[in-house]
């Protein structure tokens, strides 16, 4: 049956790939966005005096950190209908849960990029005037963020591959549409390459960016 | 003393401690309204951590700080609002590399003050005039020589129009080449009658411009004296010790 590979079923079934495509595109972002800004205020709550808050952030990252992500998609999309009573599609329930679980390492990254900003920097801020929000949100956020880019589209670029794993629960993405397009066809073969061929580049060409950012960085300081 | 010059800076009975380390003991000073005081001491005899207790920076658990008669120590005190009219310089300027010289003028002006943008612009220009940088509004921190940056940092403690000035080794980090250029512009403040409290080893700007000088030791106020009784005769031997060999460079 494989014999010969027949590349054409490429091709014809590109429209419903790029479906897919779209959604791998649309799930990246909004994780990415979500979990920076949740993340951030995860990391602000890890770093917070308020003990009660820093162990619950700090508890929240831990987990998040400890259970495959697989389970995670797969408990979210079981166990959040019955806590709401209402069913959730597929593609929003891995919306919900990729931005939750990419936030706990982004959450580690903003920590890390906010304990790398000198103390006297926070001090400076804090003499003129600055309350502690506005210390962060002039001072020492915009900082952390940009020495922190690379990092943060490093794990964006993980993220990315990551988002593969909702084919689990069955959200049409780009391996999902991949699949169906291969059965289909028969040709189940081809489409798994092509979809790898599209994750290699893809990733290869931001691994690219975030090089070429890092070095621009790197002489600015 | 014959007259009652308004204090600025009152220091009442400091103590503090970092765990079970006493950082400071018992420190009484003051300063008046247009008064230049000058702290110096060894390294590790709690300089910092004084001046740094003035604006609230550090706290401290026993005895009580006003500034324009605010109690620093109060929790009821807003110590933002306070802060926002005490300039404070840093030994190691800190500006903020991710903005230009302008924006590193003019934010805490909008944002603390509410000064609009072009009150604010207008004031940022003047100053940076004011300390011979206008030129390099544009540019960011990194671009500047330190005693450039140092006097940027002072220039932006003054848009805030503050009632009074803290430094801190405004000078210890920068090259010799540049100490006098930054030196210049707080003789030219201290002339034009700012509050300051100074911490520095610069013993003729001390002479030139201070009218006390205090020395500190193991976290003592071990000398409180004016500026002529403290060249001319120290009492306590350390700061007798501290000035031949500081003076001897
Ligand atoms: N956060 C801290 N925790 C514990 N000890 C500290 C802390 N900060 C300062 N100290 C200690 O307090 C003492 C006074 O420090 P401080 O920085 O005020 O000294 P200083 O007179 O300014 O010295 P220098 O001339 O080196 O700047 C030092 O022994 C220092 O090690
Ligand atoms: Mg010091």
């Amino acid at each position: 049956m494989f014999s010969t590979f027949d590349f054409s079923v490429i091709v014809a079934s590109l429209p419903f790939i790029w479906s897919g495509l779209q959604f791998t595109f649309k799930l990246t972002f909004v994780a990415m966005t979500g979990g920076i800004i949740i993340g951030t205020f995860l990391a602000l709550a890890r770093l917070s005096s308020i003990g009660p808050l820093a162990a619950a952030a700090s508890w929240y990252v831990n987990i998040m950190r400890s259970i495959p992500l697989v389970m995670v998609i797969l408990w979210f999309y079981l166990v959040i209908p019955l806590i709401t009573g209402k069913p959730m599609g597929a593609e929003t329930s891995a919306l919900v849960t990729f931005t939750a679980f990419e936030a706990a390492f982004f959450c580690e990254i903003m920590r890390a990029g906010i304990q790398g900003i000198p103390k006297g920097q926070v001090a400076a801020g804090q003499a003129m005037g600055f309350t502690y929000s506005q210390v962060m949100r002039f001072v020492v956020l915009p900082q952390a963020f940009r020495n922190m880019l690379p990092v943060l589209l490093t794990q964006t670029i993980v993220l990315f591959q990551d988002t593969s794993l909702v084919y689990a629960i069955g959200a049409k993405d780009m391996l999902k549409a991949a699949e169906v397009a291969g059965k289909n066809y028969n040709r189940p073969v081809e489409m798994i390459i092509f979809v790898a061929i599209v994750y290699f580049s893809l990733s290869f060409a931001l691994s690219y960016v975030v090089k070429r950012l890092q070095k621009r960085i790197a002489i600015k300081r | 003393m014959s007259e009652m010059p308004e204090a600025m800076i009152k220091i009442n009975n400091v103590s503090k401690w970092y765990g079970d380390f006493k950082v400071l003991t018992d420190c009484t000073t003051s300063v008046a309204k247009g008064e230049v005081i000058v702290v110096c001491g060894p390294s590790g005899s709690g300089k910092s951590t004084l001046i740094k207790c003035v604006n609230g920076l550090e706290a401290f658990q026993q005895g009580d700080i006003t500034v324009k008669g605010i109690s620093v120590g109060d929790p009821k005190t807003n110590l933002p609002k306070l802060r926002a009219h005490v300039g404070m310089v840093f030994q190691h300027f800190e500006l903020f590399p991710h903005m230009t010289i302008t924006d590193n003028l003019s934010i805490a002006q909008i944002k603390v003050l509410g000064r609009s943008k072009d009150e604010a612009h207008a004031k940022t220009m003047k100053l940076l005039d004011r300390v011979g940088l206008k030129a390099h509004a544009h540019k960011h921190p990194g671009q500047l020589s330190g005693g450039q940056q140092q006097r940027v940092a002072i220039a932006r403690a003054l848009c805030m129009d503050p009632i009074c000035m803290l430094f801190d080794e405004p000078t210890s980090a920068l090259d010799p080449e540049m100490v006098n250029e930054v030196l210049d512009v707080m003789v030219q403040l201290a002339k034009e009658g700012m509050t300051m409290m100074c911490v520095t080893h610069e013993m003729g700007f001390a002479r030139k411009v201070s009218n006390r000088v205090i020395f500190m030791d193991n976290g003592n106020i071990v000398e409180d004296a004016t500026k002529d009784d403290f060249f001319g005769t120290p009492r306590s031997e350390r700061a007798q010790q501290f000035l031949s060999k500081i003076l001897s460079h």
